[in-house]
């Protein structure tokens, strides 16, 4: 996995509260047994015209010629909520985002960001908010950087705004790190606690 | 001794190793799978040459693609649906991993089969690719949903790499109202916290309100905590848990039953126990209750109209109050019960369960849906689905109008298969009133399958106590 280091490029802002992986990746675009080739689905709901249609809506942020390039959403909060399917993080991983702002992230989400090397980055709404509204006056000069070595997002104006991600998830991202081949590194100590355990609570081995 | 909660208990009891930097490396008890995401998750692993560790604590069902027609086969409305169905099956049987196929008795929604079966119990760690997999939680086990990637995780290490999430205590005391259900007291809470409410907690219910729940409306209740944006449900298991899970296929026998009772019977909060959060409802002033909009937060009594701005401004944004509004075709200041329905669901992991169905049966018994009402009954489980038809329920339902459906999550959400018609307004006994959810550009109001019943009855939204028997 690319490791995420500091990233500056275009953002888009997509600013509307509880956005559901229904929305981001709807069911029905999710169409083959595989991990690919869901990008073009992302937001379909909202992206295109009628229902399993591809006719662009163009009032919709991605399909503005401004946002050509952006690896940066900005969104509202609760962003991810809803079903599990980590086909909404491919979606937007292979479509280029890197970084989602948001002030808030549905758990499952999150997590599934961090396994794929995207950035769950926690900013207050009005720090988003003051972001995208720096952005829309000239998206493609006035881009955002997240460093995350330093933990900070920096807006177009320069200012800086601190946030916080849990240190294993930073880890893994800095690093680019594969979580099963780094577990598979303490496969004694699973082991080790299997054999104990099962002393405890045979019940669970089945 | 430090008091702890049940979670803290749970999550101590399964820590394999402190990974350093605030995280644990956590060990898995039981993992689900259905053929919606299982299939890529096990070609994935055998793509890498990564074994299943464990397989005989692996389950894996056919719920989210299979059609629910009677008569179905590997062939689906859905486009593609057999690459799923076929992919997962071929993957569980190389692994070793049970599988409850389309036929098979057992099949089921995946949250409904694993108590049927006592896959989950109390004081498990049980994780599955699917959000409402806190739904387990009701039989006192740490449960919660997952991606794909940390599904290949689970399977290849029977481990979790976790950061312990906060705590947040739900506590509902008094009595529901006769007619008021644990689907009424879910939608409820999460009017009163709003869909980011749980902020990644892992939520314990309690009061003297849950206990009095029976298991399938704990299941609902924990089921829909997932909406909240929480980490997990738990509910500490009590003697309605245990006498559920004796004698059941994977429960545990003799000595080793006698065993896990005692230790089950630890299994709850310390009284001093440190929550980071605690909210508090009181279940008397419930009512019947339906979404008017777009998420589950969006949220009035079924006696009530749809809400000005002013009503909700503290929970929605300007923006997310306009689009649900637009995209439900709604004024406000109408009231909920004179919105006429196209459709009437009732199924879901929420409410599919025995109880649901005999509770929506005692509202058909006797009367015919609306003309023009497309109604549909999906049983949570071929387990669910027999016992209802013993019961005679199938009768009830098929006499008013109800189609009589296979197990399967069906028209929870649309998949490109079958789905409700173009713009229609959805009265539904599941979990998620997203745009589409249902199919296209559909209107979906959440509510109990009560609510459901009496609503396809009239042909418009209804409150169901007024034909309660």
């Amino acid at each position: 996995m690319e490791p995420f280091t500091i990233l500056t490029a275009v953002a888009a802002p997509l600013i509307r509260d509880n956005i559901d992986t229904d929305a981001i990746i709807p069911s029905r675009e999710m169409k083959t047994v595989a991990k690919d080739g869901l990008s073009d689905g992302l937001f379909a709901g909202w992206r295109y015209l009628g229902i399993g249609g591809r006719e662009p809506d163009r009032g919709f942020v991605l399909n503005d010629p401004a946002y050509a390039g952006a690896r940066i959403l900005l969104a509202g909060d609760n962003f991810g909520c809803g079903s599990s399917r980590e086909h909404a993080v491919w979606a937007l991983a292979e479509y280029g985002f890197r970084a989602i702002l948001a002030p808030s992230f549905s758990p499952i989400f999150a997590a599934n960001c961090v396994r794929n090397g995207l950035a769950p980055v926690v900013l207050a709404a009005a720090a988003v908010g003051h972001i995208a509204e720096q952005v829309e006056a000239e998206p493609q000069a006035k881009q955002v950087t997240v460093d995350l070595v330093r933990g900070v997002v920096i807006a177009p104006d320069g200012a800086e705004s601190r946030f916080e991600l849990e240190a294993e998830a930073r880890e893994m991202l800095l690093e680019g790190l594969d979580g099963i081949d780094l577990t598979l590194k303490s496969k004694d100590r699973i082991a080790a606690f299997r054999a104990n355990d099962r002393l405890i609570r045979p019940w669970i081995y089945l | 001794m430090t008091p702890r909660t049940l979670v803290d208990k749970l999550w101590d009891a399964h820590t394999v190793a402190e990974l350093g930097n605030g995280a644990s490396l956590l060990a898995i008890d039981r993992i689900m799978l259905h053929e919606r995401t299982g299939g890529v998750a096990l070609r994935s692993l055998k793509a890498r040459g990564r074994p299943v560790l464990a397989p005989h604590q692996a389950f894996c069902t056919m719920d989210h693609v299979i059609d629910t027609f009677i008569g179905r086969t590997d062939d689906t409305v859905m486009p593609t649906g057999r690459a799923f169905i076929t992919a997962t099956r071929d993957a569980a049987l190389e692994a070793g991993i049970q599988l409850f196929d389309i036929g098979d008795p057992r099949q089921g929604i995946v949250h409904v089969i694993s108590p049927e079966q006592a896959i989950v119990l109390p004081g498990v760690t049980l994780v599955c690719p699917d959000s409402h997999t806190c739904t387990q939680g009701a039989f006192g086990a740490l449960a919660w949903g997952i991606g794909s990637t940390e599904a290949e995780h689970a399977l290849a290490t029977s481990s979790l790499r976790m950061t312990r999430p906060k705590q947040m205590r739900i506590v509902v005391e008094g009595r529901l109202s006769p007619g008021v259900t644990a689907k009424d007291l879910a939608l409820h809470i999460l009017g009163e916290l709003s869909a980011a409410g749980g902020r990644g907690h892992a939520i314990e219910f309690a009061g003297n309100a849950i206990t009095a729940l029976d298991l399938e409306g704990r299941q609902t209740l924990c089921n829909m905590a997932t909406e909240l944006a929480a980490f997990s449900a738990i509910i500490a298991p009590d003697n309605l848990v245990f006498d559920y899970l004796r004698g059941r296929t994977y429960a545990p026998v003799g000595d080793d039953w006698a065993k896990a009772e005692t230790y089950w019977r630890t299994l709850k909060s310390d009284p001093d126990a440190h929550f980071d959060r605690t909210a508090t409802f009181d279940a008397a002033g419930v009512a019947p209750m339906v979404t008017w909009g777009t998420s589950p937060q969006q949220v009035v009594g079924i006696g009530a109209a749809v809400p000005t701005y002013g009503e909700v401004a503290e929970r929605d944004s300007r923006e997310a109050y306009d689009r649900a509004l637009k995209y439900m075709d709604l004024d406000p200041g109408l009231p909920m019960t004179k919105l006429p329905i196209d459709a009437a669901f009732i199924g879901s992991c929420t409410n599919s369960r025995i109880t649901d169905l005999r509770r929506a049966a005692a509202i058909l018994e006797g009367r015919k849906v609306a003309p023009g009402v497309k109604a549909i009954c999906v049983p949570g489980s071929s387990s669910v689905k027999k016992q209802a038809e013993d019961e005679g329920l199938d009768t009830i339902f098929r006499a008013a109008g109800f189609e009589w459906r296979e197990s399967g999550c069906s028209m929870c959400f649309f998949a490109g298969g079958e789905s409700f018609g173009f713009r229609e307004r959805v009265v539904t006994s599941t979990n998620r009133n997203f745009e589409s959810r249902q199919g296209p550009e559909t209107r979906s109001h959440l509510a109990s399958p009560e609510t459901v019943a009496a609503s396809a009855i009239a042909g418009h939204l209804a409150d169901p106590r007024a034909l309660a028997s």
